[in-house]
């Protein structure tokens, strides 16, 4: 990397932070900009000392490796690869603090690590540190491959990679902080969302120039998915971000609308985060790495124009299902219901594209534990876009809606559906972006495929219950006529549930771990001697028989 | 990309079903799908078409239709205390626990009192109505538990609900409340609708401060602010401390509008009954 002009800009950057640090007009923008400060500062001297992260010892490679093609701009992708895994880690950890907070309140360290600055951090860690993270690397790298053309606009992927990377860290110092809007997954201040703006234009400048200098005539499927993930998510993160700044100098806003409206406007946004976020992002990820995976072209391009262009048109309907029985007039309460089950067409359009995908290689899944792990994401895509409309009918909801099973809801989508894509995505382009034959050991995949899965199904299934017992002891009411259970007493029946959720996420951060060692050996270059899978294990591999 | 120009048709239909290839309906829009795929402008702006459409149908009619807010007597902007304390309140991510939304069923009205109105949290800048209940709801918690129910509670949870699992906020009790500026914060609010007038800006770090202060003349702020909780909140009059703030926020919640009058509940029904 020539970095003489970065180094100069973020220096500066620096400078300017001290001097907003000292002008702050209250104590949340004061400590964010010391927090700057010591960011910039600490870039400063990385950019001076022209580290790079990503190289890794170079190793003979073997005659057929895929190596990376010097054409393409990969180091920004494995930057991209290195910072996923480590957000997930983060992410995943802090899932277990809070929910083992909320098994053991003890656990709950006043002021900054109260589960209510934690939870957003977790929230956020988990969809735009390591979700955000794997969409910008993967939509790299994709974009790339699907169009044969370097990346647009030289080191602007840099600013988008970093710029981001910083967002992150602003937004999540900020929640321990205290700093927040208190929309959920909009959480940053406007400041923070300001230059998530600007990060967020670049990336769209960035994808749409490659795009456009494309040496393909088609453009290719994933990226239809990625361009409207990015567009829409822009639009929504404008509009609900609209505040109100206390003071230019100052950390405190005002949203823009009250009530009822700010209630839909943030929850149009809350639920497109998941639809276009989580869903549309990840679905180019599906679309690109499971016909490259399974060496099988995408079961059908008619389902896919017909999928993607009902899916966007649908989702963005679907917001007032979070409102059921509230303030919200009933006209777009019932708006809202009817879209999301209809959402459940397009969804299992896209399930089926992507499984079907499959067909004639099923065999593979036996052998391949990255397929499996792709193949296992939308088999739980599949199923959480069938739990979502059913959630969404009001009189489910009327149970459902405040209780946990929106939480395990969320869970089989997030862990399930975005975390193990994620997974086979880093698995397929680790041993690509450093030029490995393979990944350091397809037994670990395996280990972390069935940690991960045992982990979701029963995270999934204690909220099912905890959740549906939730609704039912508050609505419960006894021969005479009363409520028959205080308030206290179903928190006290969630313990259990809790202790059981907390042990889940450990599973699935145990996957995480393994996963990260594996990746890191991968770097390295090392390659771990065991027999293949599909074969019986050699002595010693304490791995699960076939 | 000229070279392949002939080769334009067979692309656009390269990996359809046969059926689909055979059928002149799904072969036009399989060909036309093709100009929009060779044309990242038109695939932008067609995407982003589309999806604000929904938004624009749902969100935007909130804004002017009458009927989406029913008109209640005592809705009032938050004094400058409250407002301190509702900040408090976001600070501390309590919306994460506690909803302020009661829904009409028999259960929640029972538990928490009458069912939630728009127009109750038509100041909320943001609204706080919350998506989970790991707690209880708090929109009507004002005037059900005493001030030094509310302390003791901040302080350790657990010494007054032994299953608790609430965290302490026992910092708030010393920590001295600090507004840099309550009339900037009441001309933000101003700016974005709410209905704070020159006297409530003029007087808002008076108001701050003698809303919990027991020796104060509260004339003004009743005034302004009716209904306004008054005195020390935190059993410690000397000091203005975030937990007085907090409390008094607390303390308001759910009170301003008089259930007792049948106006409101009438109008709910009529509403109702209009929905269908």
């Amino acid at each position: 990397m020539r970095n003489q002009v970065e180094a100069i800009l973020v220096g500066v950057g620096a400078v300017l932070a001290l001097v907003l640090a000292g002008l702050a007009a209250d104590e949340g923008m004061r400590v964010h900009a010391w927090v700057l400060f010591g960011v910039l500062a600490i870039a400063t001297w990385f950019l001076l000392r022209r580290v790079d992260f990503s190289k890794a010892k170079a190793i003979p490679l073997k005659a057929d490796v895929a190596t990376t093609e010097p054409f393409y701009n990969d180091t920004v992708v494995r930057y991209g690869v290195i910072a996923t895994s480590m957000w997930g880690i983060v992410g995943f950890l802090v899932g277990i603090v809070i929910a083992l907070q909320l098994a053991f309140p003890d656990l709950n360290i006043e002021p900054w690590f109260n589960f209510g600055r934690m939870r957003p951090l977790h929230t956020s860690a988990v969809i735009f540190a390591f979700g955000g993270s794997a969409l910008i690397t993967t939509s790299f790298y994709i974009v790339q491959r699907t169009t044969r053309a370097s990346l647009f606009g030289g080191s602007l992927a840099w600013f988008v990679f970093w710029g981001y990377q910083l967002f992150i860290v602003l937004a999540a110092t900020g929640y321990l902080l205290g700093i927040t809007q208190s929309k959920e997954y909009a959480e940053p201040e406007w400041y923070v969302d300001l230059w998530l703006t600007i990060v967020w234009v670049a990336y769209l400048v960035v994808f749409v120039g490659t795009l456009v200098k494309r040496k393909e005539p088609h453009i290719y499927v994933a990226n239809w998915f990625f361009l409207s993930f990015i567009v829409t998510v822009a639009m929504l993160h404008v509009v609900n971000g609209l505040t109100m700044p206390v003071s230019l100098l100052g950390a405190k806003s005002y949203s823009a609308f009250s009530g009822v409206q700010d209630a839909l406007t943030q929850w149009w946004y809350g639920h497109n985060a998941v639809g276009f976020f989580l869903t549309a992002g990840f679905l180019g990820m599906m679309y690109y790495f499971i016909p490259k995976q399974a060496n099988r072209p995408v079961y059908s391009y008619r389902l896919s124009i017909i999928h993607f262009w009902s899916l966007i048109f649908l989702y963005i309907w679907a917001g007032p299902h979070h409102l059921h029985f509230t303030a919200l007039p009933d006209w777009a309460q019932t708006l809202g219901m009817v879209f999301s089950i209809m959402l459940w067409m397009p969804s299992w359009g896209g399930m089926i594209n992507g499984l079907m995908t499959l067909a004639g290689a099923w065999d593979k899944l036996r052998t391949d534990p990255i397929l499996r792990m792709l193949a296992m994401s939308v088999a739980f895509y599949g199923m959480s876009t069938f739990e979502g409309p059913m959630l969404s009918i009001k009189s489910v909801n009327g149970l459902s809606h405040y209780t946990d099973w929106t939480i395990g809801h969320v869970h089989s989508g997030a862990l399930g559906w975005n975390g193990m894509i994620t997974f086979g995505a880093l698995y397929y382009l680790t041993p690509k972006l450093w030029g490995r034959s393979r990944l350091y050991s397809l037994r670990l995949v395996n280990w972390h495929f069935w940690l991960a899965t045992l982990g979701i199904v029963i995270y999934a299934a204690v909220m099912w219950v905890s959740g549906i017992m939730q609704g039912l002891m508050w609505r419960e009411v006894g021969p005479d006529g009363f409520l028959a259970y205080s308030f206290v007493e179903t928190v006290q029946a969630m313990h259990p549930y809790y202790v059981a959720r907390a042990f889940a996420g450990v599973l699935f951060l145990a996957g995480g771990l393994i996963m990260a060692f594996n990746l890191y050996q991968t770097i390295r270059g090392r390659l771990r001697d065991e027999a293949p899978m599909g074969q019986s294990v050699v002595e010693g591999a304490a791995t699960p028989a076939e | 990309m000229t070279d392949k120009h002939p080769k334009k048709e067979n692309k656009a239909l390269e990996g359809a079903l046969p059926e689909a290839k055979a059928d002149p309906v799904a072969r036009g829009l399989l060909a036309n799908h093709g100009k929009i795929e060779r044309n990242a402008s038109l695939l932008l702006a067609l995407s982003l078409g589309v999806v604000t459409i929904g938004g624009i149908v749902e969100i935007a009619p909130l804004f002017w239709l009458e009927n989406t807010i029913e008109e209640v007597e005592g809705v009032r902007p938050y004094s400058p205390l409250e407002l301190a304390g509702r900040n408090i309140y976001i600070r501390e991510g309590c919306y994460v626990c506690h909803s302020q939304m009661i829904r009409p069923f028999r259960d929640e009205v029972e538990r928490y009192g009458h069912y939630s109105l728009a127009a109750e949290s038509i100041y909320d800048h943001p609204f706080q109505w919350g998506s989970k209940r790991t707690g209880p709801d708090l929109a009507r918690v004002g005037g059900r538990y005493s001030n030094e129910w509310h302390v003791q509670h901040m302080i350790e949870p657990r010494d007054v609900v032994p299953e608790s699992i609430m965290p302490s906020y026992s910092f708030l009790a010393n920590a001295d409340l600090v507004v840099e500026d309550p009339a900037a914060h009441l001309v933000a609010n101003r700016r974005v609708g709410v209905p704070y007038d020159e006297a409530m800006v003029e007087n808002a770090m008076a108001d701050l401060t003698a809303q919990a202060d027991p020796d104060a003349d509260w004339s003004g702020l009743l005034e302004r602010y009716p209904k306004a909780v008054t005195g020390d909140f935190d059993g410690d009059p000397t000091r203005l401390t975030e937990m007085d703030a907090l409390i008094a926020y607390l303390q308001m919640l759910g009170t301003l509008v008089d259930f007792s009058t049948e106006t409101p509940q009438q109008a709910a029904a009529v509403e109702e009954e209009e929905a269908g």
